[in-house]
């Protein structure tokens, strides 16, 4: 049994989501191999070495890799991943690009997102937005497996002296192409990886109201994230919506502000260890979630909060 | 030009799915039935595309029981022009709905499919790119724009930092994000003008693949369960809590 985990990265760093993959890689076996494909990537693969309990980083370092298309990077993972037992990529907008594709060059069915590991051969998911979790077992002779992040907890990155090995396929489909990209700069950190999250919903009324939120973001290190109804309205951008089609959250510490707590949205944070709920409605279905719920307007909490921190 | 619309039916997103008390699979007794909300947004964007007459013809298809029907004639009423149901009893895994699908494209050859980006009971998010896979065609997965030049498309794709857009030969695979488009309700005319509309059915058989699963549930339960949390009087009485009591801010 031997596993290939798909690194993630930005051809400069490698991504927080990579660790939560390998942790859950270990939970399946102690035989794992890291493949960093990219282009221009080296800081990313020595960074790969460090992982501590890693035989190999392969690194495909080819122009075609290097806005990860599906359609190449699907294609040599595919012939990379033949010889393993199980192939893993983190569950993020460009894992859940590719792996579908990976699974279907070698004829087996995914494992999408899963939560935990029970055995080399069975895991634990969620299914309807969170509200059921399926105990699921693959017979294909491949496994090919999301993980989701926030079901396991990071990795060790110092320490490991893992081997680079060049891999030498360039497989370029030349089917498609990257145009260009508009990525939000933001100081915050990010909306995953984050330990505390404050989000707003529809009850911020517009986006210069999201104001409110960054003061009070500033002075706890939080990041800013918001529901489907603010990202749907036009206030905030989609990179922020958490919620069962965007972003998973599980920070120490999340404040949902303004959000009613529809099903589509508590699937994205209701696993966050303290939850606390600003809204004037008491009836949100939010609260049940909340450990702590505050009925109150949030023009006015949210000055008082931020001056109380 | 003809597009391929690929949907599912699904328990509609309003309904909070419990896990059944033996825990054999989820408790779907009664529960009201929909088109999954990304298909429909793949439907109406179809249909814009036939109104736009970049399109010509729209076929809506649907791999499910007899009652996915139900499903296919909403997409007729929407503005689909024909429908297709593959009919099975079995549950058929994302990799089999992508080998369903691309014995369809043989026997269609449209330029374009478009799909939902995910289903919301498995939460799978696969097909689609399976079926491109397969296909050896190139993708646009979580789109919220698409621009048809030539034979070329242009996909604007939401990804976790923002958005990215990139070029695809045609033809193509398309799955659709949130903020593509907001579907239009079928009129009552075009509901009655649907019950009309060609619904051919075929089999997994007749298309000679073999979608049987690879993949076994053996439970499915509840998720654990939150804790009853408290309702706090004023911000002091929460900073206070968050501090002391909770610990996750100092």
């Amino acid at each position: 049994m031997s596993i290939l985990v798909v690194v993630e990265h930005d051809n400069e760093e490698l991504k927080g989501a990579t660790l939560n993959t390998v942790t859950a890689a270990k939970e399946i076996g102690s035989e794992i191999d890291l493949l960093v494909a990219g282009f221009s990537c080296d800081s990313v693969a020595d960074q790969a070495c460090s992982i501590p309990g890693i035989g190999k980083v392969l690194v495909a370092n080819k122009e075609s890799y290097k806005n990860f298309l599906a359609e190449n990077i699907g294609t040599l993972v595919s012939e990379v991943g033949k010889g393993y037992s199980h192939i893993l990529a983190a569950a993020t907008s460009n894992g859940k690009n590719f792996m579908p594709r990976v699974a279907a060059l070698l004829d087996v069915s995914q494992v999408s997102e899963i939560i935990s590991v029970l055995s080399e051969d069975t895991f634990e998911r969620p299914i309807y937005a969170g509200n059921c979790i399926a105990t699921v077992k693959s017979s294909d002779p491949i496994k090919v497996i999301t993980v989701r992040a926030t079901g396991f907890d990071d990795c060790e990155v110092e320490g490991g002296s893992a081997t680079k090995e060049i891999v030498d396929l360039d497989s370029n489909l030349g089917i498609s192409s990257f145009v260009g990209e508009e990525l939000a700069e933001s100081d915050r950190p990010e909306l995953t990886s984050a330990d505390i999250v404050i989000s707003g919903g529809r009850g911020m009324q517009n986006g210069e109201n999201f104001s409110l939120l960054e003061g009070i973001a500033d002075k706890l290190g939080a990041a800013i994230g918001a529901s489907r109804a603010a990202v749907d309205s036009g206030f905030v951008p989609n990179d922020m919506q958490v919620g069962q089609t965007g972003k998973i959250v599980a920070p120490n510490l999340y404040i949902a502000v303004g959000i009613s707590g529809a099903i589509q949205h508590l699937a994205g944070m209701k696993d966050s260890k303290v939850i606390v709920a600003i809204n004037k409605d008491e009836e949100a279905p939010i609260f049940q979630v909340a450990d702590y719920g505050l009925v109150a307007d949030l023009f006015e909490a949210l000055p008082e909060l931020e001056s109380k921190l | 030009m003809k597009v391929l619309v690929p949907i599912k039916r699904v328990v509609d997103y309003n309904v909070k799915v419990r896990a059944k008390s033996d825990e054999t699979g989820p408790d779907l007794a009664n529960v009201k039935m929909a088109i999954n909300p990304f298909c429909e947004i793949a439907v109406e964007e179809a249909v814009r595309l036939k109104e736009s007459e970049t399109a010509q013809e729209v076929i809506a298809v649907s791999i499910g029981s007899n009652a996915c029907q139900e499903q296919l004639r909403t997409a007729l009423a929407l503005g689909a022009d024909r429908a297709i149901l593959v009919e099975t009893e079995l549950e058929v895994e994302p990799l089999g709905v992508a080998k369903l699908l691309k014995a369809v494209v043989e026997k269609e050859q449209p330029d374009l499919i478009i799909l939902g980006k995910q289903a919301i009971d498995d939460d799978s998010n696969q097909t689609g790119q399976m079926l491109a896979s397969l296909l050896s065609y190139a993708q646009g997965t979580f789109a919220s724009e698409i621009k048809i030049e030539g034979d070329k498309i242009d996909v604007t794709r939401e990804v976790d930092g923002g958005l990215q857009t990139v070029s695809l030969n045609l033809p193509a695979v398309v799955t659709t994000d949130l903020r593509l488009n907001e579907p239009r309700y079928a009129s009552l005319p075009n509901i009655m003008k649907a019950k009309k509309k060609s619904l051919d059915t075929l089999t997994p058989e007749e298309l000679n693949v073999d979608a049987s699963p690879r993949i076994e549930t053996l439970k499915v339960s509840p998720p654990p369960e939150r804790a009853a949390g408290v309702i706090v009087e004023s911000v002091d009485e929460l900073v206070e809590k968050l501090k002391n009591e909770a610990k996750v801010i100092t």
